[in-house]
């Protein structure tokens, strides 16, 4: 995962010599920073419409429980509200590793990606918790349809995640390796973005899954 | 320890499949002991599989879909022959192996002959045409490339070891279930589908960062040529829509490996969502083929008209709304779905909608043509042949779209008819006029036009030999994918299909030769300026083949047509513009990265379908390994010194101004 984005285009894309109108809105030459940065919106936002097909067909088939439990039955709200407090603080030290990262201040970024890697840890320990509590009680996936879609779409989001931490894990590896090298600070971008990123799913998830789930 | 693998996955008791993959498989060993003979690995290695070069990769796209399509092709014959001879008998293909053969037919012609065609040709043409160096990310583009290769070859394995999916190239449950689909079949379709799918992506990301965010100094985006738009909108659609393919096939791998219920009929599944949910991409995926195809039309014709692009304003606005308008069709493939007279009707009108700006297009293209001077080479042939046939296509598509009138023709002839009737006519003919217009740029010389135009003349004659009966079938009553039929009054018309087929495979058969005599004539059919068209847009201002660098000096765009200016000054001064400075270019460095990761990707692939889980483990290690020592390499970019720059630059511009004293010559 960390490699992709350290693909981007050399710098002399930018290079022009006797042009009178770089000020042109095309004629500005992109730093490999925004490139590689919108690069990777493009494919968040492809990971997100990924998302939203789990979330369709979630809406689907929440009610096809196939004479099994339904969500007001299973979900624990606080156990849930913990892992969301535990995302969403996570969110915030990556945000100060990142920032740490940018000013080269090891203390800050090693702080606080160890912070982040814990807090996210600690989120995905809590849904395995939660995903074999559910198969213990007979309410595993392949109990109903409406099941499925639960643990396809909760399960996606956590595969994500973890994913992010083995990413977390390699990011933190290679700034220990190499320092702060441009393209190392670009790559921390992306997995910031993207860490971020989770949240927003999240905060979709905790909404439509867990609140409208336990209250209807 | 080897999971479900054993010898009875080889079919021995089918000679077909078995005697065509062994002279595939000697094919193949005999071309790599040539290779390993002549002593190019290296050079293949270096210069082609690890290349990050997008016109590399673009060309390897390309001969990728045209070995595809010979196979897929060879599905074909094999489809019209049985129907032609399976009146009130068996044919000579078992059912079984049938159903096979149309599903891996559609299969490899959407996903390894029409996609990497148009892929490649975009991967090729646009940086040139933006006027740029590379695309935004190179090695993910070898990434994507490779990935692609592996779905290729998953499904050709398939030929071998296992069986393929029986289930058409849509895999419809509950069919597709494991309780109706127990083989491995459907498990190659979709590992090979969702680890091309995941390339396909990377592809999208790469050329959508690639149009909106690199240009050439003054290429504002109401200056970019046609294709760029129509890649732009294409894109755009592959990182919108193929995200839903892999959630969609996903969904479909969980039910049959972990016993979800998705699409199963107990347990409250719900069979429709996977219509709904596969068709939300699908519809997308045809305007991902035909917006490319439109755009190489555009650049053809406008400079075989010797004209500019007739509403390049109005096209590019077509084709933005065809991108935005192609999300609201989808339930028209399944319009007997029952979901009520209401939404059929909204989804019927929206279809009808969405070849409003179509027609747009078509005009245009008559209206570039109209008072132009046009020069009837074997690209322009293929987009005339185009028009007249994707128009066809089209109005068999709205009637398709009537709902009513659906509830007949579902399902039938007619249907295969109008699919293949716009594919055919659009994507692949558009690929070929491509294909035609671009090798000069690729290869350095033009391919021959004489058997060029025979290719042309047999292919359209063959489509409509092939086609316009299947119309009259559906209308008959005749459904689709069937082995074997009593009804006698089918069966002239399917004889009159199969000489369709044969006369197609005359078509391709001129194409080969097409190839291997402009490669034994290339003296003769060189390009040595760069321009052998008279083009209009940038890549014509590189030599041919372009340098690794593309442009020694970043052209400055001043207008829409930016080549077209730049030469029609030179030749009203009659000499070329000044010679710039050359400096050093620095380009990004060749990686393995794309190939070892694909290596990987197909023995993930391959043992997934076959549950073996310890390779599985060990691929996927592999892979995050593969990446992690991409992550640590410390130089990413090669130096090109000025010195050179400027000889390969000097070259060109002598042989340009050789040309540009010689006018008639030129043309």
């Amino acid at each position: 995962m960390s490699g992709i984005e350290a693909t981007a285009t050399p710098n002399s894309f930018g290079e022009v010599r006797g042009a009178g109108d770089l000020e042109h809105a095309a004629g500005r030459l992109m730093s490999k920073r925004i490139i590689v940065g919108y690069g990777f919106w493009i494919f968040l936002l492809s990971d997100i419409v990924m998302f939203s097909a789990f979330f369709a067909t979630y809406a689907v088939l929440v009610g096809q429980t196939a004479g099994g439990p339904s969500g007001r039955e299973l979900f624990d709200l606080r156990n849930t509200a913990i892992e969301t407090a535990c995302l969403l603080l996570s969110s915030f030290t990556c945000g100060i590793a990142n920032i740490g990262a940018q000013a080269h201040r090891g203390s800050w970024f090693y702080g606080a990606m160890t912070a982040t890697f814990i807090l996210g840890a600690a989120f995905i320990g809590l849904e395995v918790q939660e995903f074999a509590g559910l198969v213990a009680r007979g309410a595993g996936p392949t109990r109903s349809a409406f099941l499925s879609a639960f643990f396809t779409l909760v399960g996606c989001h956590g595969l994500h995640v973890t994913a992010g931490l083995l990413w977390l894990l390699t990011m933190m590896a290679q700034v220990f390796a190499k320092g702060y090298r441009a393209d190392i600070l670009r790559r921390m971008l992306c997995f910031s973005l993207f860490w971020h990123a989770l949240d927003i799913i999240w905060v979709a998830l905790f909404t439509m899954v867990y609140l409208m789930g336990a209250a209807s | 320890m080897l999971g479900k693998l054993s010898w009875a996955a080889v079919p021995f008791d089918q000679p077909i499949p078995l005697i065509a993959a062994a002279l595939v498989g000697m094919v193949i060993i005999a071309v790599l002991a040539w290779v390993a003979l002549k002593g190019w690995l290296p050079y293949l290695w270096r210069e082609w599989i690890t290349s990050v070069d997008h016109k590399r990769i673009g060309i390897m796209y390309t001969l990728l879909a045209m070995v595809m399509l010979l196979r897929g092709f060879s599905d074909a014959i094999m489809m019209r022959s049985q129907q032609a001879v399976a009146f009130q008998s068996s044919g000579y293909l078992p059912p079984e192996h049938y159903n096979q053969i149309f599903s891996a037919h559609g299969t490899l012609m959407i996903f390894f002959v029409a996609m990497p065609f148009v892929i490649g040709l975009m991967n090729f043409v646009v940086p040139l045409q933006l006027g740029v160096r590379d695309v935004a990310f190179p090695t993910l583009n070898s990434v994507g490339f490779w990935l692609t290769a592996t779905g290729a070859l998953l499904v050709n394995i398939s030929l071998v070891v296992g069986e393929f999916a029986r289930t058409g190239w849509l895999p419809y449950p509950p069919l597709s279930e494991l309780t109706y689909s127990p083989g491995v079949g459907v498990d190659y379709y979709l590992w090979a589908l969702e680890i091309s799918g995941v390339g396909t992506l990377l592809s999208g990301v790469n050329l959508v960062t690639t149009v909106l965010k690199l240009h050439a100094p003054g290429m504002t985006y109401m200056r970019m040529p046609m294709f760029c738009w129509t890649t732009l909108a294409a894109n755009l659609l592959i990182v919108a829509a193929f995200p839903v393919l892999t959630a969609t096939l996903a969904m479909l791998l969980l039910d049959r490996y972990l016993g979800f219920h998705f699409f199963t009929n107990e347990a409250g599944g719900n069979v429709m969502m996977f219509m709904n949910l596969i068709w939300a991409w699908g519809h997308p995926e045809v305007y991902i083929l035909i917006l490319p195809a439109f755009g190489i039309f555009s650049e053809v014709i406008s400079t075989f008209s010797r004209k500019p692009l007739f509403g390049y304003r109005s096209m590019v606005a077509a084709t933005m709304v065809i991108c935005i308008l192609s999300f609201t069709v989808w339930l028209h493939h399944f319009f007997t779905m029952g979901a009520g007279a209401d939404v059929n009707a909204i989804f019927g009108i929206a279809s009808m909608i969405i070849a409003v700006p179509t027609g747009v297009k078509v005009f245009n293209w008559l209206f570039t043509m109209y008072g132009g001077r046009v020069v009837y080479s074997t690209s322009i042939l293929w987009s005339i042949g185009f028009m007249v046939t994707f128009v066809i296509g089209g109005m068999t598509g709205v009637l398709l779209a009537v709902p009513p009138a659906d509830f007949v023709l579902h399902n039938s002839l007619f249907l295969v008819a109008h699919f293949h009737n716009v594919i055919i006519g659009g994507v692949l003919f558009g690929a070929f006029a491509g294909y035609n217009y671009w090798f000069p740029k690729a290869f350095g010389f033009r391919l021959h036009e004489g058997l060029g135009k025979a290719s042309f003349w047999c292919w359209i004659l063959g489509f409509y030999l092939a086609f316009m009966p299947l119309y009259v079938l559906g209308l008959m009553g005749m459904t689709r994918r069937m082995q074997h039929y009593d009804v006698a009054a089918w069966r002239p018309w399917l004889l009159v299909a199969a000489v369709g087929a044969a006369v197609i495979l005359v078509g391709i058969i001129l194409q080969i030769a097409q190839l291997a005599v402009s490669i034994r004539r290339r003296e003769a059919l060189r390009d040595v300026t760069g321009d052998p068209w008279d083009g209009r847009s940038l890549e014509w201002a590189t030599p041919s083949p372009p340098p690794a660098f593309n442009f020694a000096v970043l052209p400055r765009v001043e207008g829409e047509e930016a080549y077209w200016r730049i030469k029609q000054r030179a030749r009203q001064q009659a000499r070329l513009g000044e010679e710039p400075g050359y400096t050093e270019i620095e380009m990004p460095r060749n990686s393995p990265t794309g190939f070892i990761c694909a290596f990987f990707a197909t023995f993930m692939g391959f043992a997934l379908i076959w549950h073996i889980w310890w390779m599985v483990a060990l691929a996927a290690l592999g892979a995050y390994a593969t990446f992690v020592v991409f992550a640590w390499r410390d130089r990413d970019e090669d130096i090109i010194p000025a010195e050179v720059v400027a000889r390969i630059d000097r070259a060109n511009r002598s042989a340009r101004s050789t040309a540009l004293a010689q006018p008639e010559a030129a043309s």
